[in-house]
C-alpha cells in the first residue's frame, strides 16, 4: 500500500532536517523551484486533494481564489488548531514529521508568491509547538526558509503562533481573528479569506495534513496522488480511531477504504468482545451512524451519500452498552462550552441542548423534551455566521433520529436504563 | 509591586514582536509569556501587558477572558486538566475524575490547601487514541488508569517536597 506521509514516522530522528533530507526530504522543494508556478498549482488540482480539516474543499481550487494581482502581499496560514473531538492526526504529523509540513509550506508559498506564513497551533500542544519551532529553526539554518531560498531570490518567513484554548479557532476566520490578537470570533463571509484574510491581506488557510501532502504530489505528480483515492477525492487520509477498539490510533489509508475495514482490520475490532453500537465517523460534529451502516467507503462523497461526513478523519467508536443520551449529553456540554457567543441561535441553542439532555439523562425529562431538542435544532441550523451551530445540531439530530427509543425511554421511565454512567 | 518581565522574558518578547506586522497580533503570545512568568494573569499582569503593547486593559482583558488557557485566578503548582469529552468518557474518564477528586479531596475547579494541585476538567485535548488523557502543566499523560494516576500524583507530590 502506497503511503504519502507516515512511511518514516517510526524513526525518532525523522523530525530533524538531516534525517528527513537523507530519506528524500526537501527534494520536492528543489523540484518545485525548477517548475513554473502555475504547473505546481495545476498538479495540486489534478491531485483532487480535498482539505483534510473537515470541510473537504479542493485545495487547488481554494488556491485559485486568490486575487490575480500581486499588489497586496499574500499570507499562508496553516491550521494546526486540531480541536475536533476524535481527531488527533495533525499532532502526529507535527511531532513525527514536522518537515513534511514545512516543505509543504515552502512549496505552496513559492507557487502562490507568498512571503509570510503562520502556523497556528492549538495552545495545549506545547510540546508539538516546540518540535515545530525546532524544525523551523533547522530549516532556516539550512537556507530553506528566510532570504533568497536556494539562491532563487525567493524569500519566506514562517512564524509559529500558539492558540490559547478555544475550539472555535479551528474555524478559519475565527483563527484569523485569533492570529490578529482578537477574540476568536468568526467573521461574516464574504469577504472570504482569499481576498481579505490575515491582517487584511489575501490569505490561504490550509490544514496541516493538506499541506503535508504537497511535497509528495510535487514529487510523484497529481495524477498519481489522485489514483490512490477515489474519483474527486484523491490520496490517502490519516484516519484517527478512538474508543474501545483493540488498536486505537492513527492509520494512513487510501481514501475510499471501507469503514468496516478501518474498524475491524486496521483498528483490530472491538475490545473485550464488545459489540459495536454506533460510529461517529468524522469528528464529533458529524452525524452518527449505526453499526449496520459501516459498509461504506471512507471518502467525502460516499459518506455524504449515507447522510454523514468523513469530516476531519476522527472515527469515534461507540460500543453496545453505551447510553446514547449520556454520550450526546457529553457532546452538547462541549458545544455549549465552546460556542463563542457571537450569534444568538448558537449561544442560546447549545446551552438549551445541553441542559435539556442533562435533565433527560438524570431522569428529570418532561414529555415533549425530545421534540423540544429537535425544535431547538431547527432554529440553529444554518442560522449563524459559522458552522459551530450546525456542528452541534448534526450529532443532536442524528442521535435522536437513529436512537429515538432510548431518548423516549429515559423520559418515560424517569431514569437512565444504563445507570447514569458510562 | 507591579509585575514586570525578567530580562530573559523581555528579550523573548522583543524577538517575538519582530515576527508580527503589528502589536495587536502579539497579544496572545505576550499573554502566554506573562502567564508563564507570573503564574496567572492578575489584574496587575493585564495592566502590565496593556502598557507594554499600548492597548487599554479592557482590550487585553477581553482577549484574556475569551480563551480558556489564560488563568485569571491562581492555580496550583501542578494544573491537572482531565479531558471529559466523548472518547475519553468512553474509556473511563468520568471514573478517573471521581478517583482524583477523592484522592486530592477537591472537586474539579478546586485547588489543594497546600497549593500543589488544581484539578480541572477540560474539553478534547486532541489525543483521543490514547484516551483517557490529562494535561499536567505543559505535558500530556495518556492511556490513564487509576494506578498510573496515583503514580503520577505521588511522583509530583514528592517533587514538590
Amino acid at each position: 500500500m502506497e503511503l504519502v506521509l507516515t512511511t518514516h514516522f517510526g524513526n525518532d530522528r525523522y523530525r530533524h532536517a538531516d534525517t528527513y533530507e537523507q530519506l528524500g526530504g526537501y527534494a520536492a522543494m528543489r523540484k518545485a523551484f525548477s517548475m513554473p508556478k502555475e504547473e505546481i498549482v495545476a498538479e495540486v488540482r489534478k491531485a483532487n486533494l480535498r482539505g483534510r480539516g473537515g470541510a473537504g474543499f479542493p485545495a487547488g481550487v481554494k488556491w485559485g481564489f486568490l486575487p490575480k494581482d500581486l499588489s497586496r502581499p499574500r499570507v499562508l496560514v496553516i491550521n494546526a488548531d486540531e480541536g475536533e473531538p476524535g481527531t488527533f492526526k495533525d499532532r502526529l504529523i507535527m511531532s513525527r514529521g514536522p518537515h513534511l509540513m514545512i516543505e509543504g509550506i515552502v512549496i505552496t508559498s513559492y507557487a502562490l508568491t507568498i512571503h509570510n506564513g503562520y502556523v497556528y497551533i492549538r495552545g495545549e500542544f506545547v510540546r508539538e509547538a516546540e518540535i515545530v519551532q525546532e524544525a523551523i529553526d533547522e530549516a532556516y539554518a539550512k537556507g530553506y526558509l528566510g532570504k533568497n531560498i536556494l539562491g532563487s531570490g525567493y524569500d519566506l518567513e514562517v512564524t509559529v503562533h500558539r492558540g490559547a484554548g478555544a475550539y472555535i479557532c479551528g474555524e478559519e476566520t475565527s483563527l484569523l481573528n485569533s492570529l490578529e490578537g482578537k477574540r476568536g470570533w468568526p467573521r461574516v463571509k464574504p469577504p472570504f479569506p482569499a481576498s481579505v484574510g490575515a491582517f487584511g491581506l489575501p490569505t490561504i488557510v490550509n490544514n496541516v495534513e493538506t499541506i503535508a501532502d504537497i511535497p509528495w504530489i510535487v514529487t510523484h505528480g497529481g495524477e498519481k496522488f489522485a489514483s490512490l483515492g477515489v474519483e474527486k477525492d484523491g490520496g490517502t487520509r490519516l484516519v484517527c480511531v478512538s474508543g474501545p477498539v483493540k488498536k486505537p490510533g492513527v492509520y494512513e489509508l487510501p481514501v475510499g477504504i471501507s469503514l468496516r475495514s478501518i474498524l475491524y482490520e486496521h483498528a483490530g475490532g472491538m475490545q473485550d468482545g464488545k459489540a459495536l453500537k454506533a460510529v461517529i465517523p468524522g469528528g464529533s460534529s458529524t452525524p452518527v451512524i449505526r453499526a449496520d451502516e459501516i459498509d461504506v467507503g471512507y471518502d467525502i462523497d460516499s459518506m455524504q451519500k449515507i447522510g454523514t461526513m468523513a469530516g476531519s478523519g476522527g472515527v469515534i467508536v461507540i460500543p453496545e452498552g453505551t447510553c446514547m443520551v449520556r454520550a450526546l449529553s457529553v457532546l452538547m456540554n462541549f458545544y455549549a462550552h465552546e460556542s463563542c457567543g457571537q450569534c444568538t441561535p448558537c449561544r442560546e441553542g447549545c446551552g438549551w441542548l445541553a441542559r435539556v439532555l442533562r435533565r433527560i439523562e438524570n431522569g428529570e425529562g418532561r414529555e415533549g423534551d425530545v421534540e423540544l431538542i429537535l425544535n431547538v435544532c431547527d432554529n440553529m441550523m444554518g442560522r449563524t455566521i459559522c458552522p459551530l451551530a450546525d456542528a452541534a445540531v448534526m450529532p443532536a439530530q442524528s442521535f435522536i433520529w437513529k436512537f429515538r427509543e432510548e431518548f423516549d425511554r429515559h423520559v418515560r421511565d424517569k431514569k437512565c436504563p444504563y445507570g447514569n454512567t458510562f | 509591586m507591579s509585575p514586570s518581565f525578567s530580562e530573559a522574558t523581555r528579550a523573548r518578547f522583543e524577538r517575538m514582536l519582530a515576527r508580527y506586522p503589528d502589536k495587536e497580533a502579539a497579544i496572545l503570545p505576550t499573554l502566554h509569556l506573562a502567564q508563564r512568568e507570573f503564574g496567572h494573569l492578575s489584574g496587575e499582569a493585564i495592566d502590565y501587558v496593556a502598557t507594554l503593547l499600548g492597548f487599554t486593559p479592557a482590550r487585553i482583558e477581553g482577549v484574556a477572558t475569551f480563551y480558556t488557557m489564560y488563568n485569571r485566578k491562581p492555580v496550583g503548582k501542578y494544573h491537572l486538566q482531565v479531558c471529559r469529552n466523548l472518547s475519553c468518557s468512553l474509556m473511563g474518564a468520568e471514573h478517573l475524575i471521581e478517583h482524583m477528586s477523592r484522592k486530592l479531596g477537591i472537586k474539579p475547579g478546586g485547588t489543594t490547601a497546600d497549593g500543589t494541585f488544581t484539578l480541572s476538567t477540560v474539553e478534547c485535548l486532541g489525543s483521543c487514541g490514547t484516551a483517557p488523557v490529562m494535561q499536567v502543566n505543559d505535558d500530556y499523560h495518556e492511556d490513564l488508569t487509576e494506578e498510573s494516576i496515583d503514580a503520577i500524583l505521588d511522583g509530583l507530590r514528592q517533587e514538590h517536597g
